[in-house]
């Protein structure tokens, strides 16, 4: 045991010491462009892996995003409506601006453990879980004052007098004033809801 | 009997091509008396009426009708879209009008607490109303119309 730890210990020493000493064959300008080129290439590539999983096709090419969320998201308003323009997953459930983001994706990367160990690899553990899994978005959505709504539908650009009577009461109400945010009211816009016994404002 | 075999000659008529244009505006069928053979524009879909203006019953007991849109609303064993502002607790924040007080007896006149499950499922008898002609002639007449005018028309 303790001769693993010297081992490792003298890997970091050689490896600190080599890092340190001027490079004897390769030139300054070599190594700064080389530097700027490789870095421009690892980022581009790091930023396009990330866009990749940022799609719509990423999502549902696992069955269990395919055959059970993206089926209920088609009939809604938000896929199939007058004007032709669709919310994608990421446009809801990634957060848009990038520092959100790379948490988002952070804290996503659990589930591609439920990925390889088949949390819901089937509809009825999907329906059995579906309770938590809707919960965490309801609180994240909460939490941060449903920016991924916001990110389209501002208070500011709204035109009450386009809306419905009803409509227009409520957002004056319970928007404007900030009493609520959309998540509040709008739960199950794209997706068939859980048991909502116990969800505030459901009966 | 004597409808179908009505409908069988005007078809023969049609197909033979002796009157080709025998059908006027009024409505014979539902297809809009168009020969079988040839598929017809469908009519264009009518708008749903979203004014949130409560409506007349034609008679007492009728469901009232829904005076807005109700696209998406889940109605299921897991949640119910309607009473998440129609149920009484509701009511104060969303303005809407409760679910009659009949909707929380059971089948024995019993008052429960809440919603019945047997008046559960709100669209089987509330129901919006489309933007649309009616398809054939309605004579329906109102009650309080009839004990106007005394004696109704047939």
């Amino acid at each position: 045991m303790i001769g693993i730890v010297r081992k490792i210990w003298r890997l970091v020493c050689t490896t600190w010491v080599n890092m340190n000493r001027p490079a004897k064959h390769l030139s300054i300008g070599f190594l700064s462009l080389g530097g700027f080129v490789a870095g421009v290439i690892f980022w581009g590539g790091f930023n396009t892996a990330l866009e990749i999983t940022n799609t719509e096709a990423f999502c549902i090419s696992c069955h269990e995003m395919g055959d059970n969320v993206f089926v209920e998201l088609k009939p809604t308003i938000h896929y199939s409506n007058r004007s032709g323009v669709r919310a994608t997953c990421p446009d809801c459930h990634v957060p848009h601006n990038w520092t959100d983001k790379i948490a988002r994706k952070m804290q996503a990367s659990k589930e591609v453990w439920g990925k390889l160990f088949g949390t819901i690899d089937t509809r009825e553990k999907f329906i059995a879980n579906r309770r938590r899994l809707a919960g965490h978005e309801w609180e994240r959505l909460k939490a941060n004052n449903s920016l991924e709504c916001r990110n389209c539908h501002s208070a500011e650009g709204m035109d009450i007098t386009a809306q419905s009577d009803r409509a227009a009461t409520a957002h004056q109400t319970f928007l404007f004033t900030g009493e609520k945010t959309c998540i509040d009211c709008h739960k199950g816009i794209a997706h068939e809801l859980p048991d909502m016994t116990g969800v505030e404002g459901w009966k | 009997m004597r409808k179908i075999a009505g409908l069988t000659a005007v078809a023969l008529i049609t197909l033979s091509g002796l009157a080709g244009t025998v059908f006027s505006e009024e409505l014979i069928t539902l297809r809009g008396g168009s020969v079988i053979s040839e598929e017809t524009n469908a009519p264009a879909m009518p708008k749903v009426e979203n004014t949130d203006q409560r409506r007349v019953r034609n008679y007492p007991e009728q469901p009232p009708t829904i005076p807005h849109h109700i696209r998406g609303y889940e109605v299921s064993k897991n949640a119910n879209k309607c009473l998440s502002c129609h149920a009484r607790t509701r009511t104060g924040e969303s303005q809407a009008p409760m679910v009659s007080v009949t909707h929380f007896m059971d089948r024995e006149n019993q008052v429960l607490a809440t919603v019945s499950p047997r008046r559960y499922f709100c669209t089987q008898c509330h129901v919006i109303q489309l933007d649309s002609k009616p398809l054939v002639e309605n004579t329906f007449m109102d009650v309080e119309d009839i004990f106007k005018n005394g004696k109704a028309k047939q």
